[in-house]
């Protein structure tokens, strides 16, 4: 059975997008808001990975082999300013993203095997992981503007 | 664009337009006289709405008087004059107002049929609030038990509520998460669009309403929805200018992040009108970098060299109220014209006509190619307005100068069909929540991120009130080792604002002529201050002096009023450290996630104790000038204004 494996991506991708959040509320100390809603943000991804863990053990830890896709490619080249600020938040949202879709197709996997305490789990964190996009969507929203226009 | 609004009721705009669809208040200042229960949330409303208090001490003075629920964590008047005070740790407002919800739902004390049929949420907000029992409250707050079990009473088992909201609410921890739970307490009750029954999400000053409603503080003006097309296009046929010309593409861009844009430089010039962020704004040593940098233009309509004004750029000398014709606005949607008293001095202008000869010199056309702006003085742009407003929430259509001259004020909506205006709103509990009416699609409370048009739709809200449930969070700055104590900023009634017009009138700067730091007496005891010495008050930001007054404010919590400035102490800012003054020297730039209202009260500090007293403290400074620094444009003339403003006063 494949879910363990999706499980590990799954974790993978939220203790990614944590320590994600945390590198971006680092690199952007003074913009108030960005530190800290990410902060908050991070603090809901750790949450997620902890309450995954008993699954990940009643499923079999199955080491994720997969070489590493988005973090390695993102984060990446010189990024100052304005423009920098939009940059990181977008790559935050890939790497939201990877988290949004993982808890869906973990969902699908857990109404199969009719696992109803990994079908709540998934229910309670996709809501959030909902929230970290909106977030981020919003937030890019209002500064593509300034940073594309006339930064 | 964004107003000082954004200082001081941003929030209260925020929650109005979350639970009941847009700002506008519902209830009337006559529901004082009705009214059986006042709650107070974070409203020190003795010192800051002085003339809606005496309505509440006549009603507490006479037959029947309402009970009076104070939260705060200083000892103010309202405090002293409440039947339960209730001074909660700072940051703790949503967990306070969530265990007075779970006890409207353990009591029963809910209108099951106003709920049932005007609310939508209720589930979500019983399950969300289930966990804030009395102890869990008690314990988060630092509440006694027993005092807030009888709040909750209080609140739960009267006939006739009001609540108002002040910056305890709005400038803390969780400002617009906060206020909303008020009005959740007003939508469980039913307590809304009768007699006695009405919420106030109140205005830092008697007249900001104006500037929410007209769009002066960012949002659009009518209370339109910058993310609703029809909306924007109603707007661009009333200007006769394309709708891209209406910046709307974005969330309105609120003060702190145009400084933020100003100090980045991808803003190079800032008009600043009537206001002083120089003292105003948190974090002022950044503040006035940002004012002084070489890349920023900045220009500032004011009626004093205000510490603003001295780093501006250019100055234009502004009128005063009293110099000018308009209407106010106030929290209760009632509509005053003020007249002229005096003519401005020397060059002077009303703001209006420095506005309107901008405009001019700068040739704006509408899409016909005529002058875009088609009015030329008060009356004439409050035509336009009426306009503007017609079918909006706001609706001043039936108001006229005439009628205003010659009777008293008007509430809105005033239209032809309500002719004598609007006491209440909502009287029918249908709320301004419909899509094609709403002013915001809403956020998430928690994040600030804004839902679409579509998920607004998808809730079915069909002019039912929001009932939005938050979990308490901590907020972002706690004391620790190095600042153990917590500052909470705030006002005296003798002075207004940055002292600009109040720090000029003897007798009311001479009741309050220095800033003080209010301290606990445990507090003051632990750290061998008494009343009287000078202390240094030093945040991660900067520092202050004054002097310490010794009182019963909450143990760990520090108040600064945060009037005090430089202007009348040798310029923009603070010529050593020993003559630091301003509050906002310490606060930290941090706001809201959804109204952006900062946050002004909630700063991790230490106290140190430097001086017998503070004017030792302050060694080096010469001594204070009661009337001020810097003259105004024309003496003399300004002197009648001020001897007009005596008069009223007296």
């Amino acid at each position: 059975m494949n879910l363990a494996h999706y499980l590990g991506l799954l974790d993978d991708a939220e203790t990614g997008l944590a320590a994600a959040f945390r590198h971006v509320a680092d690199r952007h100390r003074v913009e108030p808001d960005v530190v800290q809603e990410c902060r908050l943000l991070a603090g809901w991804s750790d949450r997620h990975a902890a309450e995954l863990a008993p699954f990940v053990r009643r499923y079999g830890e199955q080491v994720d082999d997969e070489p590493e896709r988005l973090r390695s490619t993102i984060f990446g080249g010189s990024r100052q300013g304005a423009w920098a600020l939009l940059r990181d938040l977008h790559d935050l949202y890939l790497m939201a993203t990877e988290c949004e879709l993982s808890w869906v197709l973990v969902g699908q996997a857990a109404a199969a095997v009719r696992d109803t305490e990994l079908g709540a789990l998934v229910g309670s964190c996709d809501g959030d992981t909902s929230r970290q996009l909106k977030w981020l969507r919003t937030r890019m929203k209002q500064a593509a503007p300034q940073a594309l226009v006339v930064s | 664009m964004d107003g000082n609004t954004r200082l001081c009721t941003a929030t209260a705009a925020a929650a109005l337009k979350a639970s009941f669809g847009t700002d506008g208040q519902p209830g009337s200042y006559t529901d004082v006289d009705h009214c059986d229960a006042i709650a107070l949330w974070g409203h020190n409303c003795a010192e800051t709405q002085a003339v809606l208090w005496m309505r509440m001490l006549d009603r507490r003075r006479g037959p029947n008087p309402p009970a009076l629920l104070a939260v705060d964590p200083r000892s103010t008047p309202v405090a002293r004059e409440a039947d339960i005070h209730l001074a909660p740790r700072i940051g703790t407002n949503v967990a306070l107002v969530n265990g007075v919800l779970r006890e409207l739902f353990y009591h029963g004390w809910i209108d099951e049929t106003f709920v049932g049929a005007h609310t939508i949420g209720v589930d979500e907000l019983e399950a969300m609030v289930d966990r804030y029992t009395l102890e869990h409250v008690a314990d988060v707050c630092d509440v006694p038990a027993n005092d807030f079990a009888a709040a909750a009473e209080l609140v739960g088992t009267c006939d006739r509520l009001i609540s108002t909201v002040l910056q305890g609410f709005y400038q803390s921890n969780q400002a617009t998460a906060a206020a909303c739970q008020v009005n959740n307490v007003h939508l469980l009750r039913g307590m809304l669009g009768r007699p006695g029954a009405g919420v106030f999400q109140m205005n830092g000053q008697p007249t900001a309403q104006n500037a929410r409603e007209t769009g002066a503080d960012g949002d659009l003006p009518g209370f339109r929805n910058w993310d609703n097309p029809a909306h924007i296009a109603e707007l661009a046929g009333l200007w006769n200018v394309n709708p891209t010309t209406i910046p709307h593409w974005a969330p309105p861009t609120h003060a702190m992040q145009i400084f933020r844009y100003a100090e980045q430089g991808s803003i190079k010039l800032l008009w600043i009108s009537a206001t002083n962020p120089a003292v105003s704004l948190p974090d002022l040593a950044r503040v006035r970098r940002i004012l002084a940098q070489p890349g920023l233009f900045v220009v500032v309509q004011d009626l004093f060299l205000t510490e603003t004004a001295l780093l501006a750029d250019v100055v234009l000398p502004a009128a005063a109220w009293g110099e000018k014709v308009g209407t106010f606005t106030n929290a209760d949607r009632t509509i005053h014209l003020s007249e002229r008293a005096v003519d401005p001095p020397g060059q002077a202008r009303p703001d209006l006509d420095i506005f309107l000869d901008y405009a001019r010199r700068m040739d704006f056309r509408a899409r016909d190619g005529a002058p875009l702006i088609t009015w030329d003085d008060p009356e004439s742009a409050f035509e336009a307005w009426k306009r503007c407003s017609r079918g909006r929430p706001c609706d001043y259509s039936g108001v006229t100068y005439q009628r205003l001259r010659d009777g008293d004020g008007i509430q809105w909506p005033c239209t032809a069909d309500r002719p004598g205006g609007t006491e209440r709103l909502y009287v029918d509990a249908v709320f301004n929540t419909q899509p094609e009416m709403c002013e915001t699609y809403g956020h998430d409370l928690v994040t600030g991120a804004a839902f679409t048009a579509e998920e607004y739709r998808a809730k079915q809200p069909g002019g039912r009130a929001f009932l939005h449930a938050v979990d308490y969070q901590p907020p972002p700055e706690l004391p620790d080792a190095e600042h153990p104590l917590l500052l909470t900023t705030g006002r005296t009634v003798y002075q207004f604002h940055t002292r600009t017009k109040t720090g000029r009138i003897p007798q009311l700067d001479g009741a309050a002529p220095d800033v003080w730091v209010e301290l606990s007496r445990s507090d003051a005891e632990a750290l061998g201050i008494v009343d009287g010495d000078g202390v240094e008050v030093r945040s991660a930001r900067g520092a202050i002096r004054g002097a310490a007054r010794v009182t019963s404010v909450r143990r760990g919590v520090v108040f600064v009023p945060f009037h005090y400035g430089y202007w009348d102490r040798g310029g923009s800012a603070p010529t050593s450290p020993e003559t630091a003054r301003a509050a906002n020297e310490l606060t930290l730039s941090s706001w809201d996630p959804v109204s952006k209202q900062p946050m002004f009260k909630v700063c991790a500090i230490r106290v140190d104790r430097v001086a017998d007293d503070a004017a030792t403290a302050r060694a080096g400074s010469g001594p204070a000038d009661a009337v001020g620094f810097g003259p105004p444009y024309d003496g003399d003339a300004r002197t009648v204004a001020m001897s007009f403003l005596e008069g009223v006063e007296r």
